[in-house]
């Protein structure tokens, strides 16, 4: 290891290179009279600093020396580099398990901790995997693929065309099902994306994240993976379904749609949850459960149809008290062809809006509104306001969630040919992201869960 | 000194890690306060823990083997006082400031020198005490040193870690250990020692100036459970052991002696082994199956075990006859050693040896039988267990793991105390410590300007405090050194800052009045701080004498809601005139002229006690003695 990318900068970056010495090096610093003696950390995952070194004691902890222009820093010894076996192809395990792909787009599902520098290396291959969660080989015969290493918030809807690609030829090859690790900030955006491109599926689908990192003991990943190795190895559903824990507890995970599910928590385990909707399966190590009917049921000779464009030029707008019409005229100035208008309550936006909506319309974007209430249906009939953007060419999205509505408009653009059948397959259910009853049970209060 | 050439002789060793609970607003990752709370709780929830696969092997071996048994652990949570950072739903907060305020005044103390920038780690710990299946520790500061009476001690590190969740229980039926999140995340300095200490009592010794040292900043948590320790004892050619949370001070000593002497008769055993001419290759990983010898026993633990599905299981450990049952601390065999691993490792209730046998409803013939069985000769001892099948397995393995360390000398360990200084088996000591970066939170720079501020700041010692009570505030030396001690020091401290008042009177009052009312049953928890602050006015202002200090708190404890002006004039304790002093005082004296006059000058002593019966408190004692004096000169005279 260099030192590029150690995260020092400034004269600690230059006492270092002085010396010659390198991240994982023994080294020794001389100033004020003291002298200590450690292995050269990282701080990259730390915070850069021009001033502090970190070094680890034999005993394991690490502290951080501030050097000053008289300090002395010397090479001790040269460190070992570390190794990362090269893994080896995995092969069929057992005939009885079922066959399973496991592509990993970044995120930490499976990764190792490099106790020496402290770094966390995510598992690339089925082998790493098997290292990382042993278990798994008693739960599927896992066939394991890099696609990617992007952190969730840096995907784009080109990454989901690469993803449904992959998918697609999984399938082709037969699987049993195929699980996709993600990290969690835009699971939600993903796992609808893939619900629009892969249609008729024979197969379960499903994306699964951790919100504990797996370097730690306390990682949901290797509960959330094998739950949705075993689900997508033997449950009767082929549509993509998102599976994820189910409670605080390390007891059960729920499989939720693909369109339906939101990341409702920063931190919580349990962050991800069906918005007027529920979930579809309970999984627990030794059952599955159904809850609701999924779309399609597995069958291994269904054709799918892959559709994997998504059109770029889609926005999120959400409006809020004082929210100023410019923001759609910049859009609709450089071109975009969908908005998506998170507005309030029952799907509301300023009036001082209308004239730049209407603009937009006349341009040939398609304007969609949903609601930041998150939960409930759009309804834009009962107020004046609401019926004035319909009467613009607004589209209203029912109980569709912003971020599923985003996805579906991106997907329609590329799809479809005209405006008129984008703005007519919006309100039309595809892949169960559009219910037209709401049910008393989809949304809870403190009180009534008590 | 024959004590410690004693100690020398053995090659004695010992290292303390002294863990003391710091009374800070908030905890060490988050803001919940540092409560511990014995109310029901609010909720729990089930977890487990797991090593990653690069861990294996190098992981605590025994947290290892939990796993492998799929142990769970349910926490129990207060909506109230703890958070999702105790639960691991959220990110740990920044560091908490005042706990590392507290730990550079230590640093000060200690002559340590601090770090410049703490960096919070993770250390791996799967036995559940932790939600997040690690520890976070940071280091503060390094090196240092203590003195201990003419000893130095030096000190290796201190360090700021997160305490551990409380265990509550353990449900054996579900596999599963109970925690409460109350105690997690409270700050625990740790204080490391070289290992320099030499002998039992310069082990307790060093305990005890250290916690001074911590109670002198004023800021930390006092009571049971509040400080502990990791005891690391080690004699020459015996092993380093680690005895983890001891909490018994006064009985640290002992402790270290317990052990030494534990070390000292395992490697006696080693050596009459050695002379028997047996080694670790005599011990074959042999389990016998000799529940047919026992099928009509009437040993009751044997007769439940066969009944219910189980079998009895033996193996031979070959020329240990004799070494078995003897004693490695009081009231502790090697079988007892023998016996614990079985416990841990094979879920069993024990084990039996025939060091010990006949016994316990076995017979003669039975042992006979079984040393028939197994190829036993004279020299060698046979143990044996009932229990389902792979129970008494792998409880015999641990048993004949257990024989061939006796072998080799004495296993290191990590041990837990018990209530009378000895130790039991806890589990194999972990190897090299996991440690990776706590990267979920930033480092902190100790600045020029954050030490100067410290430094500037640093409270008195103890040791000091009581030097100048003895000094400056004219307390006797024993009073001094209660006070300096005491639970009640603050306050003490604050009388005097808010009165002039006799301090031996306010130190007399808090350390032996109060504590002796309290031995009587009287509910001295009653009195407020500053009902205790308003008594001493009084006294001050002379508006009632010293003397009725105990009944005048006890009529407070006992209404609580009284003001002292009630106190005082319902046990009619206030004080009252000179001139009504000198009538009460006249009227006594009148009533006995007869003796008077026998005893002459001597009879004050005798009319001392009735005059202060009758003023009850109402008046000094030293002025009653002057009026009394002058009347009976003045009765005398006339």
């Amino acid at each position: 290891m260099s030192l590029d990318g150690s995260g020092y900068s400034g004269l600690v970056l230059e006492k270092l290179s002085a010396a010659g010495v390198k991240i994982g090096d023994t080294i020794t610093i001389r100033h004020d009279g003291e002298e200590h003696n450690g292995v050269l950390m990282p701080r990259a995952q730390i915070g850069s600093d021009p001033d502090h070194i970190v070094v680890k004691l034999a005993t394991g902890y690490n502290f951080g020396i501030r050097l000053t222009n008289d300090s002395e820093v010397i090479l001790a010894k040269k460190g070992r580099t570390s190794k990362r076996t090269a893994s080896k192809g995995v092969s069929a395990q057992s005939k009885d398990l079922p066959a399973v792909s496991i592509l990993s787009t970044g995120g930490t599902i499976a990764s190792k901790v490099d106790y020496r520098t402290g770094a966390v290396n995510p598992a690339l291959t089925a082998q790493d995997l098997y290292d990382t969660v042993p278990e798994l080989k008693d739960h599927a015969d896992v066939r394991a693929k890099v696609l990617m290493s992007v952190f969730s918030e840096d995907i784009r809807p080109s990454d989901w065309t690469k993803m449904a690609r992959a998918v697609a030829s999984e399938i082709k090859q037969g699987t049993n099902g195929v699980i996709i690790a993600h990290g969690t900030d835009t699971l939600g955006f993903t796992s609808a994306a893939l619900s629009f491109a892969l249609q008729n599926l024979p197969i379960p689908v499903v994306l699964v994240g951790s919100q504990r990192s797996s370097d730690r003991p306390s990682s949901d990943a290797a509960m959330n993976l094998i739950l949705a190795t075993d689900f997508v190895g033997r449950a009767d559903a082929a549509e993509v379904m998102l599976v994820m824990h189910g409670e605080t507890d390390d007891s059960f995970a729920y499989a939720h749609r693909g369109t339906r599910v939101r990341k409702s928590h920063t931190s919580r385990r349990d962050a991800f949850q069906s918005i007027n909707s529920y979930p579809l399966f309970r999984i627990e190590s030794s059952s599955i459960t159904e809850m609701n009917p999924p779309l399609l049921r597995r069958d291994s000779k269904r054709i799918l149809k892959l559709k994997p464009k998504f059109e770029e030029k889609v926005a999120i707008v959400k409006t809020y008290p004082g929210f100023s019409h410019d923001v759609i005229d910049h859009l609709v100035n450089h071109e975009y062809r969908g908005i998506v208008i998170e507005g309030t309550g029952l799907g509301h936006a300023p009036k001082s809006l209308q004239s730049s909506v209407k603009r937009a319309v006349e341009n040939d974007i398609v304007v969609a509104m949903t609601s930041q209430c998150i939960s409930g249906r759009v309804d834009m009939d009962v107020y004046r306001t609401g019926v004035e953007l319909l009467e613009l060419g607004v589209v209203a999205c029912e109980d569709m969630l912003t971020e599923t509505a985003f996805v579906k408009l991106s997907w329609l653009l590329a799809n479809m040919k005209t405006t008129k059948k984008v703005t007519a397959g919006l309100v039309e259910t595809i892949s169960g992201e559009i219910e037209m009853r709401s049910e008393m049970a989809e949304y809870s209060t403190p009180a009534e869960e008590a | 000194m024959d004590e410690a050439d004693r100690y020398k002789k053995l090659g004695l060793m010992v290292g303390l890690e002294l863990h003391q609970q710091l009374n800070t607003s908030r905890k060490l990752y988050c803001h919940c306060p540092t409560v511990i709370r014995d109310e029901d709780p609010h909720g729990g929830f089930v977890r487990r823990l797991r090593p990653t696969q690069s861990e294996m092997g190098a992981v605590d071996p025994a947290a290892l083997f939990e796993f492998q048994q799929h142990k769970r652990f349910y926490y129990e949570y207060y909506n109230d006082t703890t958070c999702l950072v105790e639960a691991d739903e959220e990110p740990p907060h920044n560091l908490c400031e005042d706990a590392i305020d507290i730990s550079l005044t230590m640093t000060n103390f200690l002559d340590s020198v601090p770090v410049d920038e703490i960096h919070p780690m993770r250390k791996i710990v799967i036995d559940g005490s932790n939600t997040t299946g690690f520890q976070r520790t940071c280091i503060v500061a390094t090196g240092g040193k203590v003195l201990v009476g003419e000893k130095v001690i030096g000190i290796q590190t201190i360090c700021l870690e997160e305490d551990a969740a409380r265990k509550m229980d353990e449900d054996d039926k579900k596999n599963m250990r109970i925690y409460r999140l109350d105690r997690l995340g409270i700050p625990l300095i740790e204080i490391a020692t070289a290992p320099d200490i030499r002998t039992p009592e310069e082990a307790q010794e060093t305990a005890l100036v250290l916690g001074r040292l911590l109670r002198s900043t004023g800021k930390v948590k006092r009571g049971l459970g509040t400080i502990r320790q990791d005891v690391n004892v080690s004699i020459s050619g015996g092993a380093i052991i680690e005895i983890k949370g001891f909490q018994q001070l006064d009985m640290l000593a002992e402790l270290v002696e317990l052990e030494a002497q534990r070390q000292e008769k395992l490697l006696e055993i080693q050596s009459i082994l050695v002379e028997r001419g047996i080694t670790i290759d005599f011990i074959t990983d042999k389990a016998y199956d000799v529940s047919e010898i026992f099928a009509k026993t009437e040993a009751n633990v044997l007769k439940r075990a066969l009944k219910s599905g189980g079998v009895v299981f033996a193996a031979k450990l070959p020329g240990f006859a004799g070494l078995v049952g003897r004693e490695v601390q009081p009231d502790r065999r090697l079988g007892t050693e023998l016996s614990d691993y079985a416990k841990f490792w094979g879920r069993v209730g024990g084990i039996f040896h025939t060091d010990e046998l006949p016994r316990y409803g076995i017979t003669d013939i039975e042992v006979t039988n079984l040393r028939k069985h197994v190829g036993a000769s004279d020299q060698d001892a046979v143990v044996i267990v009932a229990a389902l099948k792979e129970e008494c397995e792998d409880a015999l393995h641990a048993v004949l793991e257990r024989a061939r360390e006796a072998v080799k000398g004495v296993p290191a360990e990590t041990r837990t105390p018990l209530p009378d200084g000895t130790t039991k088996y806890a589990r194999p000591r972990p190897g090299a410590e996991r440690m990776y970066p706590e990267t979920d939170v930033r480092p902190v720079k100790i600045t020029d300007s954050w030490l100067k501020r410290i430094k500037k700041a640093m409270p008195e010692t103890l040791a000091e405090k009581e030097r100048r009570f003895v000094k400056e505030l004219g307390l006797s030396a024993d009073l001094a050194g209660q006070m300096a001690n005491s639970l009640n020091l603050d306050l003490f401290e604050y009388v005097l800052s808010q009165m002039e008042v006799s301090p031996t009177l306010v130190a007399v009052t808090l350390e032996n009045t109060l504590v002796s009312m309290q031995r009587d049953g009287i509910p001295i928890e009653n009195i407020k701080d500053a009902q205790l602050l308003e008594v001493f006015e009084t006294v001050t202002k002379s508006e009632m004498s010293s003397e009725a200090l105990p009944e005048i708190l006890t009529f407070l404890a006992n209404n609580p809601s009284a003001a002292i002006q009630e106190a005082l004039s319902k046990t009619g304790l206030g004080k009252i005139e000179t001139e009504d002093i000198e009538k009460i005082i006249r009227s006594i004296v009148e009533d006995r002229l007869d003796f008077v006059r026998e005893r002459g000058e001597a009879a004050v002593g005798g009319l001392m006690g009735v005059a202060m019966n009758e003023l009850r408190g109402k008046a000094d004692g030293k002025l009653v003695k002057e009026l009394l004096t002058s009347e009976v000169k003045r009765v005398l005279d006339q």
